[in-house]
């Protein structure tokens, strides 16, 4: 397939794309995390990109960080520090966790990417008091690029970003959907090429290709539902693409995943009808929560459970980055929560690299061989029969 | 060793007060439930006043941390929420709280468990992990006060929110105590929070002067009382009585380091269970820490308070205390307290267990260096978990950055 060869060839060098989209005269705009307002960036006519950090030496963020920061917040730093986004002409931190809080006044004191934007989002996602901030928050980042780009986001530029969007996210959950029915339609490897490519590809040209791709995969559904035990991963970025490899050889499947890189990013739709910033808003109001955020003090168990049990899952990876505090917060009782739906559960810690393969192999084949077989009984999707394979 | 006389004037005679204050407040809390008061948990940089005014004991982790690390039982107590499944890297108050809440154990024999808990972010996003937990242990109502990191200023819509927040937060108390909120008590209570905050920044300014009567490690113990009863005439009537010691001590001249020949600003959080030990590292320097950043931010947004309308203003100050603005805010109230205290040099604590506080120290460590010249160095640990700490590798370091001090000779002081 031509379309996903395209996908895997932009995920493998994101930077690469967003180059050529310069070099064409668009400003690209960058972020690292999930509650970017993508629509309003890309209703300027500026092109939205999903940064991941560098995967390889952060030495150069020594200067600044100490060694117990993550390595997505020393690998960010880095990047920009070695030149490595001179592509960008301007950043936005959207308030999550307490490091990448620091990370943008570091960034702000010692980078220069031209526009550079704080978008303090309400930490708690309940009531009417922070409903009504995250409009007003969301309404001043788009003066803010206005007024520093000097140019006008209209209420029909906005409408048709959002329709844009809604189209984009509705693929992929489909895309997701289908992957979950027939694991074999897809490789974990060419799924995580799919989203990572769709955080960083020309809008347009997105949207165009994913419902073409979907109409490709629908034609390819039967007889390909894959073998292995049904996984899902939990946790905040993942840059390894690696992971979905190395778990397909020990016997299992990825077929949902609760990832800052994946269904919390895209997950929901945009109401199309009324005021459009304020839609934007109510997405980002009610989607699934990043553990810096408060929904409730449940929400993430009930919400993690609830797509396992749907989605026929026989056990979870939390796949965290090492330092990451909400998510490290979080573990003790998401993994009571599971033990408790009689989904088993397993952590995997990394940093910037994958631990040695033989070690990380090692450690999945031992999770996996101990999953109970006849367990995701819920699970009625075509898979029934992978499984048992 | 029988203490000598100079040892006996240094120290403090209002610590006596002080621990009977705190155990009086401690055993008011644990017996709450025989006196039909309710509890509230509430974060050290949390809107306290509101709990004040509706009879609420106020109780804080954050202090019962400080406690469980003074007292070296903090590496225990992580280690039984590691057991649990808590990260060895996240923040050791809430390690070890987290493990006491669910044995009971830890000082004191655990704190009294809270009808409420009020958590605000206005000091770090780990409170809110730490009192979701506490949330789902206790199953009691768990209210957010949402104060929006200031990076560079106080936005107009987050002035507006958080003010909003205040009005909820009168009607969550009013909601689990079942009664109306006295809005003339709370201008009282303000009032008496205002004038704390007055008397804290005054005993911190006594050390001043040269030589200085006190130690930001003195500080650190007479911190507790407004953190912890903030808004009552208790805290009032103690600091009072503190800052008349300090009057004395320096007209008598009894400093807090003997024969004190250097002046350093400390900052971060201390390392609870190294209080003595560092101390007495620095003084053997002849090196006092005469200020610190941790305990100054007690009484830091105070310019933000009307005292005629305290609920309004409020908001600002509680939205705009040291840790919840941009590192180069925090560097300009670093310089401020360099030139106030004419210090010589600048240690930080990088402290594993707060990030907020310890991320962006090597870019202020670098702007003291340049606008002010001054020597710094860097310390690290986890700040009540005693398994982190390297005591040679701090000594090695304490020792070269006191070298270079001596090179360079003390300030020439003009100070008071």
């Amino acid at each position: 397939m031509n379309i996903l060869n395209e996908f895997i060839e932009v995920a493998g060098d994101p930077g690469a794309y967003a180059r050529r989209i310069r070099a064409s005269g668009r400003s690209v705009i960058g972020y690292y995390c999930s509650y970017a307002p993508e629509e309003i960036i890309h209703a300027a006519g500026l092109h939205p990109v999903r940064l991941f950090g560098t995967g390889g030496d952060s030495g150069i963020a020594d200067r600044h960080l100490q060694a117990y920061c993550c390595s997505l917040v020393r690998g960010a730093l880095a990047e920009s520090l070695t030149g490595g986004l001179d592509y960008l002409e301007g950043t936005v931190f959207p308030h999550t966790c307490d490091s990448i809080q620091r990370l943008s006044d570091i960034w702000r004191l010692n980078t220069g990417h031209g526009f550079f934007a704080d978008v303090v989002l309400p930490v708690k996602l309940t009531g009417e008091s922070a409903r009504q901030y995250l409009i007003d928050v969301l309404q001043r980042f788009k003066r803010d690029l206005e007024s520093y780009f000097g140019l006008t986001v209209t209420e029909e530029s906005l409408r048709s970003s959002i329709r844009t969007f809604n189209i984009i996210r509705s693929c992929l959950s489909e895309i997701y959907e289908l992957k979950s029915r027939n694991p074999g339609i897809l490789t974990g490897g060419e799924l995580f090429s799919i989203v990572r490519a769709s955080m960083v590809m020309d809008r347009e040209v997105l949207r165009d290709r994913l419902q073409a791709l979907l109409g490709e995969l629908r034609e390819r559904v039967t007889g390909r539902d894959g073998r292995g035990r049904r996984l899902m991963l939990v946790g905040n970025a993942c840059n390894h693409p690696d992971v979905y490899d190395l778990i397909e050889r020990s016997g299992g499947q990825v077929v949902w995943d609760d990832l800052c890189t994946g269904t919390r990013w895209f997950s929901g739709a945009i109401r199309e009808e009324g005021d459009p910033v304020a839609s934007i808003a109510e997405r980002l109001f009610e989607r699934q929560v990043c553990p810096s955020k408060h929904k409730s003090p449940t929400a993430r168990g009930e919400h993690i459970a609830a797509q396992a049990r749907e989605h026929g899952v026989e056990g979870v990876i939390f796949l965290y980055l090492k330092f990451c505090d909400p998510h490290s917060f979080d573990y003790p009782y998401l993994k009571g929560y599971l033990k408790d739906a009689g989904i088993p559960s397993m952590l995997l810690e990394i940093e910037d690299r994958l631990p040695p393969e033989g070690q990380i192999l090692t450690r999945i084949e031992t999770f996996i061989q101990m999953l109970v077989p006849g367990t995701g009984a819920a699970f009625t999707g075509a898979s029934q029969t992978g499984r048992e394979g | 060793m029988p203490q000598t006389d100079a040892e006996k004037k240094r120290k403090f005679r209002s610590a006596r007060r002080m621990r009977e204050i705190m155990t009086e407040y401690y055993i008011e809390a644990k017996t709450a439930d025989q006196t039909g008061k309710k509890v509230a948990w509430i974060t050290s940089g949390g809107p306290v006043e509101p709990l004040i005014a509706m009879d609420v004991i106020p109780v804080y982790p954050e202090n019962y941390g400080a406690m469980i690390g003074a007292s070296h039982m903090g590496g225990d107590l992580c280690a039984k929420a590691e057991a649990l499944g808590y990260s060895t890297d996240l923040c050791s108050y809430a390690r070890a709280d987290i493990a006491c809440a669910l044995e009971d154990g830890g000082p004191i024999g655990g704190l009294p468990k809270p009808d409420m808990l009020v958590c605000c972010n206005n000091i770090c996003g780990t409170v809110m992990k730490w009192y979701e937990i506490q949330a789902r242990l206790y199953d009691v109502p768990l209210f957010i006060f949402d104060t929006p990191f200031c990076h560079v200023d106080f936005a107009e819509e987050a002035r507006r929110y958080v003010r909003t927040q205040i009005d909820e937060y009168i009607g969550f108390l009013e909601g689990v105590c079942k009664k109306k909120f006295d809005f003339d008590r709370s201008m009282e209570v303000g009032r008496l929070s205002l004038k704390g905050q007055r008397l804290w920044q005054d005993v911190l300014d006594a050390a001043a002067y040269r030589p200085s009567p006190m130690t930001a490690f003195d500080a650190f113990f007479f911190l507790a009382l407004i953190v912890t009863l903030r808004g009552t005439d208790k805290v009032v009537d103690f600091y009072t009585e503190l800052l008349e010691e300090m009057k004395e001590r320096v007209s008598q001249g009894i400093s807090a380091v003997e024969n004190e020949r250097y002046r350093l600003l400390w900052d971060n959080l201390p390392v609870w269970y190294r209080l003595k030990w560092l101390s007495d590292t620095f003084a053997a320097h002849g090196a006092c820490l005469v200020a610190d950043t941790y305990t100054t931010a007690w009484c830091g947004s105070m310019k933000y308070i009307d005292e005629n309308n305290f609920i309004d203003s409020m908001a600002e100050a509680y939205t705009r205390i040291y840790l919840n603005i941009g590192v180069d805010e925090m560097a300009k109230t670093i310089f401020a307290m360099i030139d106030k205290y004419e210090v010589d040099g600048l240690v930080m604590h990088s402290n594993r267990s707060c990030k907020p506080y310890s991320f962006g120290q090597y870019d202020i460590m670098r702007m003291v260096q340049e606008k002010k010249g001054i020597p710094c160095m860097m310390l690290e640990s986890h700040m009540v978990d005693e398994r982190s700490f390297s005591e040679s590798q701090t000594l090695t370091r304490i020792d070269a950055f006191m070298e270079v001090i001596r090179q360079r000779g003390p300030r020439a002081g003009t100070a008071r």
